[in-house]
């Protein structure tokens, strides 16, 4: 393992190896007044952030920082980038700069796997923070370690994943880890927010909401993009809102222990009812703080642990 | 006078080897022939002699774009391809819309002389798709314009599509359509299918192709015009072309080689090497557009040869241009496609590489005959020996190449414009 750039195909031993090490670096500075660790020191770790991102880029930042790597955030609206270099030498000046691991958020499908070919020579490992409407694995492994913790297993669960799956990385991501690590995933979703081919992906797909939520363990609600709204993939919000919004009606139709999870940020009222975004139910801010254990736990798969590098 | 003699040569793969005598341009004897004196002789060996190949669809870039290919660059990959005309495609900057680009070309086409070099016009001004160009003008200038397209774009606007043919008829010219409504393919980076939604790419769904060429089939039957289908992609839309043809529409249609061989299965890769418009399709795309170019169902082979500069390429999938390189691999990919899978003889080749579309570009010259008094047009074929492609060795300016490396079948040993050797052995003849 030398780069994290999707879930598909990814071995369900790594990930597991990395939730592992996400929920043990979450005890060992649970309680801490100093939650730094020396692992990465001496390493150089950048962010290259080709979109805007607060949660995501922060998440990685804090996780380097805390195991002691040098974080460096670069933005393409703040760099060489605006002035029309191209990924590819940016790339390069990154590594000949001394970057040990780039972490890159492209609206691009396949940039980080592009990347990932530039930079073979250099020897830097990629992480694909989010690419276009492919990937965002450390989104789909810090969902599946709040999962883990609130559920124990994934063997046998029945998963469900609202809304816009043809514009989502995070679904992708998601579907393919989930289903590796034996749980059960069901799209739920108008058929203009699904992909055609959805049929080859490892889910099965339903439009009635309601029909699904009793058999849920868990119920995964996708951001709804604003363009989307006009874009005529389906009538007006307000529609898409009663037929697909999680409400406090929904929730009663799920079971006692079903989880909710949401990869934020969130459209209150329309994706999501407040009261159900705040209730015990709702994992989301698990989620944010899992989010950097996780991405920890990746760096040091990556970066520092024995015979990572293959 | 300039006399070749080919000896030993097979016409269409057929039969037991000729000598064939060329004298200032014209085929003058076939048989068992004595060297005349100055003859420059080519030892064919028993290799294929075919009609010299027109592709309907090259993209040459000049001018505006000749870091990537001019016509001079062009034309030698055109020769070495086996190719004795090539229609240039009118998207160049600045469009080839008016007499003065369209002569430009067809001169820089006569300096460089490797190949014929007909231009391409572009249906609408500026291929924006709003105003017919002057097709008249072109039609009737040096260049002689015979084909018309606004190719990389679509002419989506049905009324214009309806005038451009209509007016067409009264020229005696074709109209070639890039067979996509926009709308249905706004970002659209690949096949609409299973790869595309594991992949994340936006998806350019087969019935944007297929609802246009039935709209302009339709269209054309009215018109009683002539329409021409550009780089045919889909299962659906062979089946709409022998639909229209059943009902006597005037329409012809061409296959890319890579259509015929590659599929979307590629994508997987991100490298946009493979990124082409129309895309590379499935499987069962393939296998049908290779029935359908047996079949007659589609009309020809053209390259859509499209050369382009390592940083437009080299690049994230998204922004990089589509195309890819075609004129030195035609011949290879058909073979490997259509020959050597038995769905072709090699008069079957001659037919979708030479005689058809020369017929479908209105070129008299060219797609002939093997035959005593036809025009010395001809390329010479081993059918048996391979080689492996080097886009960097390519004449072309570019190496955009999706064959980089691959053991190819069908090597062009020799191409004669107007009886002069214009490539031989892998290399341009001085």
């Amino acid at each position: 393992m030398k780069h994290l750039l999707a879930t598909d195909g990814l071995d369900p031993a790594f990930a597991t190896a990395v939730l592992d090490t996400a929920e043990e670096l979450k005890h060992t500075l649970l309680g801490r007044e100093v939650r730094k660790l020396p692992t990465l020191r001496g390493r150089t770790v950048i962010t290259l952030f080709y979109e805007n991102s607060t949660r995501t880029r922060v998440s990685f930042e804090i996780a380097g920082k805390w195991m002691s790597a040098d974080v460096i955030n670069v933005s393409a609206s703040s760099s060489s980038v605006n002035k029309g270099e191209s990924l590819r030498d940016t790339a390069l000046t990154l590594a000949a700069a001394g970057a040990d691991c780039v972490i890159i958020r492209h609206p691009a499908s396949g940039a980080a796997q592009r990347l990932s070919g530039w930079l073979a020579e250099a020897g830097t490992a990629v992480v694909n923070a989010g690419d276009g409407t492919h990937e965002h694995p450390t989104q789909a492994l810090l969902d599946a370690a709040t999962l883990r913790e609130r559920l124990g297993s994934f063997e046998g669960r029945r998963i469900g994943i609202v809304g816009d799956v043809l514009h989502s990385r995070v679904a992708r991501s998601n579907i393919h880890l989930l289903s590796a690590l034996g749980a059960e995933v069901v799209l739920v979703a108008p058929p203009t927010l699904l992909p055609a081919g959805v049929e080859s992906l490892p889910v099965t797909v339903s439009h009635e909401l309601d029909a699904e939520l009793p058999a849920l363990d868990a119920v995964m609600m996708l951001r709804v993009q604003a363009e989307r709204m006009h874009g005529g993939f389906f009538p007006s919000a307000r529609e898409y809102s009663i037929a697909y919004g999680l409400n406090e009606r929904r929730m009663k139709l799920l079971p006692e222990h079903a989880v909710v999870l949401h990869p934020g940020p969130m459209l209150r009222g329309m994706e999501i009812a407040s009261a159900v975004a705040d209730s015990p139910a709702s994992a989301i801010t698990e989620q944010v703080r899992n989010g950097v254990h996780v991405r920890m736990a990746v760096l040091y798969h990556l970066l520092a642990s024995e015979g990572a590098a293959a | 006078m300039t006399t070749v003699l080919i000896k030993g040569a097979r016409p269409y793969g057929e039969g037991d080897p000729v000598d064939v005598l060329v004298e200032d341009g014209v085929i003058t004897d076939i048989g068992s022939l004595d060297v005349p004196d100055d003859a420059e002789v080519i030892e064919a060996g028993g290799q294929v002699l075919l009609p010299g190949f027109v592709d309907l669809h090259t993209h040459l870039r000049e001018p505006g774009r000749e870091d990537t290919e001019t016509i001079a660059t062009g034309s030698a990959a055109a020769a070495l391809g086996g190719y004795t005309a090539v229609f240039a495609m009118a998207n160049t900057d600045p469009v080839a819309d008016n007499a003065v680009i369209v002569d430009h070309v067809w001169r820089r086409g006569q300096e460089a002389g490797l190949v014929d070099v007909h231009p391409v016009g572009a249906v609408t001004v500026g291929l924006k798709g709003e105003k017919l160009a002057e097709l008249g003008t072109m039609a009737k200038s040096e260049a002689r314009v015979k084909v018309f397209s606004d190719d990389g774009l679509c002419v989506a606007d049905p009324l214009l599509m309806r005038r451009a043919l209509e007016y067409s008829t009264a020229l005696g010219v074709v109209i070639a359509q890039h067979a996509e409504e926009p709308r249905l393919t706004v970002g659209a980076q690949a096949h609409e299918g299973e790869q595309a939604a594991r992949l994340g790419y936006t998806g350019w769904p087969a019935s944007a192709e297929e609802s246009i060429v039935a709209r302009d089939c339709l269209l054309a039957e009215h018109a009683n015009a002539r329409l021409h289908v550009c780089h045919v992609s889909t299962s659906g839309t062979a089946d709409i072309l022998k639909w229209a043809k059943d009902r006597g529409t005037k329409v012809s249609a061409e296959v890319t080689p890579h259509h015929l061989l590659l599929t979307d299965e590629r994508l997987a890769t991100y490298d946009p090497v493979n990124k082409v418009n129309p895309p590379l399709r499935t499987e069962s795309d393939a296998e049908k557009l290779r029935a359908a170019l047996a079949e007659g169902v589609i009309d020809c082979v053209a390259t859509d040869h499209a050369p382009h500069a390592v940083q437009d390429k080299d690049c994230e999938w998204s922004s990089a241009r589509p195309g890819m390189l075609g004129l030195q691999t035609a011949l290879s990919i058909v073979v490997e496609t259509m020959v050597r899978t038995g769905l072709l003889d090699w008069r079957g080749v001659a037919r979708v590489m030479s005689e058809r579309p020369a017929e479908i570009g209105n070129l008299t010259d060219h797609g002939r005959p093997i035959e005593v008094g036809e025009p010395a047009n001809l390329t010479l074929v081993d059918p048996d020996a391979e080689w492996t492609v080097r886009g960097a060795e390519f004449a072309s300016i570019a190496a955009n190449t999706p064959y980089e490396g691959m053991r190819l079948p069908g090597v062009v040993t020799a191409t004669l414009l107007r009886g002069r050797i214009t490539a031989r052995e892998g290399k341009i003849a001085q």
